[in-house]
């Protein structure tokens, strides 16, 4: 069997298990946001928190809960990593450094887990237990929470409440990602993956580093983190086995993007508007599939770097996928990758992750482009725009911009004063074009909580630290708030009939237009910054 | 005294003083007006032209530090994107102004004076007021005829000719400034302060003088600012990339491509087409109270619209001839005929028109048909015809008649069904007059309903016919215009009923009214449009009033705020989509010196890096004076689905706004690559 039919092979059987678990896992979500009754353990964790579950918050206090809550998680995971040498299981590793404590907190909480460290011989089994895999779950956990608020957004009318953020938070993580990330830490040891309190196993007089892998493992993907507990991340046979595991991570990690716009289909009642959501996600995963994968396939390069365990589809599928969900794990080196292979992982994350996105945070960036792009066929059809029964007006829109420009705005700043910052030379493996797709691939990454590296680049210097760990906080949290703003002005408003005037939102038509918009926004943004990076290597 | 009113001839070229067409010279024309709008005070309002303004001064300063043909043709260009995006806007207002001043020659100053004896300038008229006007003279403010009858002329503001009555009490009570009284005697209560008139509001919407942006509008621009934004961001993030890649920008060849990437097109055009959307309300003789008014016209769902005058005629033709009593089918016709051959009335011609079309009768009298004297219609007799000699041939009200209980029969059946019976009678056959049969007038559809009922069903707009008549005449009726729905024996009440609960529902809806009745519902519609000829309460409730009191002016209504939306899209996306054929100019321009392969991407073939980035900067420029007649004349509308709309609008401004800056700015550079010092 050659090497193309295989890879075609991994992409059908992940397809059709995706097809499988679509509806059931998509409906089940929507009935555990929807649902108005309370297991006994979320009671008692309601009790103890002091939360009403019966009670709802405007779209601020939600807001204003999302900060506090992963403000509290920065500082939990800071002092953490700070006292870790007085922690059980820290193997003499001794304290992280205050900058790369600075920047590993924010990027765990935000979902990013971009990794400026070694973990094998900076992180603690039990940083890497309590700290980073807590929030490996909380992090995902709010992201959905926020979607499933701008969902309510639309669903409700005439109110000013969006739900209750600690509710949502405990459904996320008690009923969707423990059961499913517990299931499958079994199914991942059965493949082969560690298991170990140890910090590792001598071989032949060589230390191989070992960690409790699996447990971490399985929501590194399903929450589309991707912060490896071994350096190598899922390049390391310990953290990714054979084709089988290989396989299963890939379906874990598109496993709840994937199936939250069935969830959102059938929570607005119209399946249909998830169906198109996700033809308009398939396209484009499927097209940057085949751009990275024939340029791998045709590269030229030497094989410096490049994975030949799993080979180049493998490579490509993974890559592709980790890069469109914001998950940042990766099974071989994005930087070894050729110009256009490189450059096609990188826009996946310009696409501003939502082909299909992270857990929930794919879901909502997809609906506010898609805001953008009715309110622009709003007009050309005559009417005031409107998406899913709410106008779009001067609120929807100025929230919708406020989502869309915090990414671009600070990854391009942030990579603008690194590319002419003295060190940055430094800090780069490579110069010249390539030099500048590490440099933005860097930024993009954080920008867009996705936490991949092309790495080629040291990001340990002060600058690095600081700037990704403010990239990485502010493209996360001003979109949650624009959203939060975005939905608390939906949910006031009267819900609009559907007419036979209006603008049907469930065709080719829509689907064409999301995807153009998407493509567009990105296209126009960047084409410049390509230009000197991937592009100008590309067409060497 | 007759008081039988011809409807009015309408000379709608009268009021159109600044046609549909657009002129070169009005571009002239508006030169200096477009020179004063370099004023910083007015740039702000417009981010998006803002930028380029201060692009400009950025770009003048270091021209003149760094001299060069390039460098100074480049400040140019770029301050004539400025100049025309003035210019689109001093085009626009020019045209509003001609329109006002229109509207204005209709506020003559008319001297007022009260019934107290006093004589004050109508200008310093207050609410209340209390003002008689007599024949020959101007009425001096909007008002209600409190007392007398009179003849007006309206033409001055509605350009229909023919006089028209106005009386106290009653629906035809509302008399507009700057008419005038042609006969007798009024006393006018008046209603609104001087300067705050329809009229004035109207002028100060179109000359734009209190254009205020419409939420619509507001929400555009904050798209398009955060476009502007994103393309700052990426400009400005460019230089370090290029230094970090050994290739530095001048500021000159930034601010080019900035501007080239920001939405200047629609940026340009945009208050340009807001002010020609309330323009050619104007140019249709409808005046609105804002621009608001007009964009929710756009989004109606729900059309109320009146039966008679709206849908059907009104008048009363003739339909069926039923005859009755043994007389033959062929007697009545002739009979019917020749009673109504001299009739000028609606009703009498259209039982001519019957007789020729279905039976084969001649319209024109014979020479001894000609010698017969007409009877008019009295209100004693209630009835015409005839008189030929001995033979007398009547037709009138069933009342005028002695009738036998089947010719009771036909009429009441007639009558139960919704239409009027005319009894015909003739006394040939022997000395006393015999009835022959009935006519059957039936309020008829205007041709042409059934289409555009049908072409507002595809727009996605539901029509309402709402009548005084019984649920089956009104089910009838409904049925042969095609309308979706009726409302029958309907009270004003009713109708504020039915608007209601389509808004709560989240339709929005519009009327048309004229009565005092009408007010309240009319205000409470999205959509109110007030007839002139109404009552000044129907007009001060209403958002907009239609001059010519045509009341399927509605139809229009709706497709000129649609079309005022579609407008902006339609630039909106042409504009965005340039900018891929810009990139395609001015990044092989600027990088192909660093990266060689990066001219690969000069797929026009530009000349040089110079000439490149000049010919992107010139068709920014010029796309905007091309396409300055299209943001007045509003892109082409034709009712039709929401998806066929937009998938037609996607490839004319998307596809096109891709591919035509690419065949522009290729030609261009043909030109540009001649200049000495570019090439």
């Amino acid at each position: 069997m050659s090497e193309t039919v295989a890879g075609l092979l991994q992409v059908g059987l992940l397809i059709v298990a995706l097809a499988v678990v679509y509806r059931p896992f998509g409906d089940y979500m929507a009935r555990v946001y929807t649902s108005t009754k309370h297991s006994r353990v979320e009671r008692a964790i309601y009790r103890t928190a002091r939360v009403d579950p019966g009670s709802e918050q405007r779209w601020g206090t939600y807001a204003q809960a999302v900060i506090a809550f992963s403000f509290v998680g920065v500082v939990v995971l800071y002092v953490l990593q700070r006292i870790q040498s007085v922690l059980p299981f820290d193997f003499g590793r001794g304290n992280v450094s205050p900058g790369m404590a600075f920047n590993t907190a924010i990027s765990f909480v935000t979902n990013t887990n971009w990794q400026s460290y070694v973990p094998e011989s900076v992180m603690g089994h039990t940083t890497q237990m309590v700290g980073l895999t807590v929030q490996n779950f909380l992090s995902a956990a709010v992201g959905m929470a926020v979607a499933v608020a701008l969902l309510r957004g639309f669903l409700r009318s005439q109110t000013d409440r969006l739900g209750n953020f600690w509710v949502d938070l405990t459904r996320g993580t008690i009923r969707i990602l423990l059961p499913v990330a517990g299931l499958f830490a079994i199914v991942l040891v059965a493949t082969g993956v560690v298991m170990s309190l140890k910090s590792g196993v001598t071989v032949d007089g060589q230390t191989v580093a070992t960690a409790p892998v699996a447990s971490q493992e399985a929501i590194k993907e399903l929450g589309t983190n991707g912060g490896g507990v071994l350096n190598a991340n899922s390049a390391h046979p310990f953290e990714n086995p054979n084709g089988w595991s290989n396989l299963i991570e890939i379906f874990l990690i598109l496993l709840i993007p994937v199936c939250l716009t069935r969830t959102f289909g059938t929570m607005v009642g119209n399946r249909k508007q998830g169906y198109v959501l996700l033809g308009v996600m398939g396209v484009l995963w499927t097209a940057m599939l085949a751009v990275i994968w024939t340029a791998e396939a045709n590269g030229l390069r030497p094989l410096e770097g490049k994975e030949t365990r799993f080979g180049i589809p493998s490579s490509a599928l993974f890559a592709n996928t980790t890069t469109a969900t914001s998950t940042g794990a990766v099974n071989a080196m994005h930087d070894s990758f050729t110009g256009l292979g490189g450059g096609g992982t990188l826009l996946n994350m310009l696409f501003g992750e939502m082909t299909p996105g992270g857990v929930g945070t794919g879901l909502y960036s997809i609906l506010v482009m898609a805001i953008i792009a009715m309110f622009l066929a709003g007009l050309m059809v005559g009417r005031t725009p409107e998406y899913l029964g709410k106008k779009l007006g001067r609120r929807e829109v100025a929230a919708a911009a406020v989502s869309i420009l915090a990414m671009p705005t600070v990854m391009l700043v942030g990579a603008g004063i690194a590319a002419i910052l003295p060190a940055t030379q430094g800090a780069l493996n490579n110069p010249g074009s390539h030099g500048l797709s590490e440099i933005l691939y860097a930024y993009a990454s954080a920008s867009n909580n996705n936490g991949s590296a092309f790495a080629g680049i040291t990001v340990t210097n002060d600058w690095f630290q600081a700037s990704l760990g403010v990239c990485m906080a502010l493209g996360r949290f001003i979109p949650i708030i624009a959203v939060l703003c975005l939905a608390g002005s939906l949910a006031k408003q009267k819900r609009v009939p559907v007419t036979a005037g209006t603008l049907p939102t469930t065709g080719p038509l829509f689907a064409t237009l999301l995807t153009g918009a998407i493509v567009l926004v990105a296209a126009l943004t960047f084409i410049p910054a390509l230009a000197l990076g991937p592009i100008a290597e590309a067409l060497l | 005294m007759t008081t039988t009113i011809n409807p009015p001839q309408r000379t709608p070229e009268k009021t159109q003083v600044s046609a549909g067409i657009f002129s070169p010279r009005q571009l002239v024309d508006s030169f200096p007006d477009a020179l004063r709008k370099f004023h910083p005070r007015h740039q702000l309002r417009n981010p998006v032209m803002f930028v380029v303004w201060v692009g400009s001064i950025l770009v003048t300063v270091f021209a003149i530090g760094d001299p060069s043909t390039f460098t100074i043709a480049v400040a140019v260009w770029l301050w004539a994107t400025v100049l025309f995006a003035n210019l689109a806007e001093a085009v626009a207002e020019g045209r509003g102004k001609a329109q006002a001043d229109s509207l204005r020659k209709t506020k003559k100053d008319a001297v007022a004076r009260l019934t107290t004896g006093e004589t004050v300038p109508g200008t310093e008229l207050k609410i209340g007021d209390l003002v008689v006007v007599e024949a020959g003279e101007v009425i001096p403010g909007d008002g209600d005829v409190v007392e007398g009858i009179a003849t007006v002329d309206e033409s001055a503001i509605t350009g229909e000719s023919a006089p028209v009555i106005r009386e106290s009490g009653g629906d035809r009570s509302a008399v507009t400034g700057g008419t005038t009284v042609l006969s007798d005697r009024i006393v006018v209560q008046i209603t609104t302060k001087p300067g705050e008139s329809f009229v004035d509001r109207m002028i100060a919407l179109v000359e734009g003088a209190e254009r205020q942006k419409t939420p619509n509008e507001i929400a555009l621009t904050i798209l398009l600012s955060t476009l502007t934004i994103i393309f700052l961001l990426a400009v400005v993030a460019l230089q370090p990339f290029a230094i970090f890649s050994g290739g530095e920008q001048s500021v000159i060849v930034l601010t080019a491509l900035l501007v080239c990437l920001i939405p200047t097109t629609i940026g340009a055009l945009l208050s340009a087409i807001g002010i020609a959307g309330m323009d050619r309300l104007v140019q249709r003789n409808v005046l609105a109270t804002s621009g608001k008014a007009v964009e929710a016209a756009g989004d109606i769902d729900t059309l109320l619209l009146d039966k008679t005058g709206t849908i059907t005629w009104g008048n009363r033709r003739a339909t069926e001839f039923i005859p009755v009593g043994g007389a033959s089918l062929d007697a009545l016709v002739d009979a019917a005929r020749l009673s109504s051959l001299a009739d000028g009335t609606p009703e009498g011609r259209s039982i001519v028109e019957l007789c020729v079309t279905e039976y084969g009768r001649s319209a024109e009298p014979t020479d001894q048909e000609k010698a017969g004297e007409f009877v008019p219609f009295t209100a004693q007799t209630r009835m015409s015809g005839i008189d030929l000699g001995d033979r007398r041939v009547r037709k009138g009200a069933a009342s005028g008649f002695v009738l036998t209980d089947e010719t009771r029969r036909v009429v009441d059946e007639i009558s139960a069904q919704g239409g009027t019976p005319l009894v015909v009678s003739d006394n040939s056959a022997g000395g006393t007059s015999t009835v022959l049969g009935v006519i059957r007038l039936s309020d008829v559809v205007k041709p042409g309903m059934r289409d555009r009922f049908a072409e507002l069903r595809a727009m996605g707009i539901r029509t309402v016919m709402v009548t005084g008549d019984n649920p089956l005449t009104a089910k009838a009726i409904a049925d042969e215009a095609g309308v979706d729905d009726y409302l029958a024996e309907a009270k004003p009440e009713d109708k504020m009923a039915l608007i209601r609960k389509e808004q709560e529902g989240g339709r929005l809806v519009a009327m048309t009214g004229d009565g005092t009745n009408d007010a309240p519902a009319l205000a409470q519609a999205d959509v109110g449009v007030a007839m002139n000829t109404g009552t000044s309460a129907a007009k001060e409730a209403g958002n907009m009033v239609d001059l010519d009191s045509d009341p399927t002016k509605l139809i229009e209504i709706v497709e000129i705020g649609k079309q005022l939306l579609i407008t902006r899209g339609a630039l909106t996306t042409f504009s965005v989509a340039n900018d891929l054929a810009k990139y395609f100019a001015i990044l092989p321009a600027m990088f192909a010196a660093i990266y060689p392969q990066l001219g690969g991407l000069n797929v026009m073939g530009l000349h040089s890096p110079n000439s490149a980035i000049l010919s992107a900067v010139v068709f920014n420029a010029l796309i905007i004076v091309v396409l300055i007649p299209l943001a007045l004349r509003g892109v082409r509308y034709k009712p039709s689905s929401a998806s066929a709309l937009l998938r037609r609008n996607l490839l004319i401004y998307g596809l096109g706004g891709i591919v035509t800056p690419f065949a522009g700015i290729w030609l261009i550079d043909l030109l540009v690559r001649l200049i000495p010092g570019i090439g």
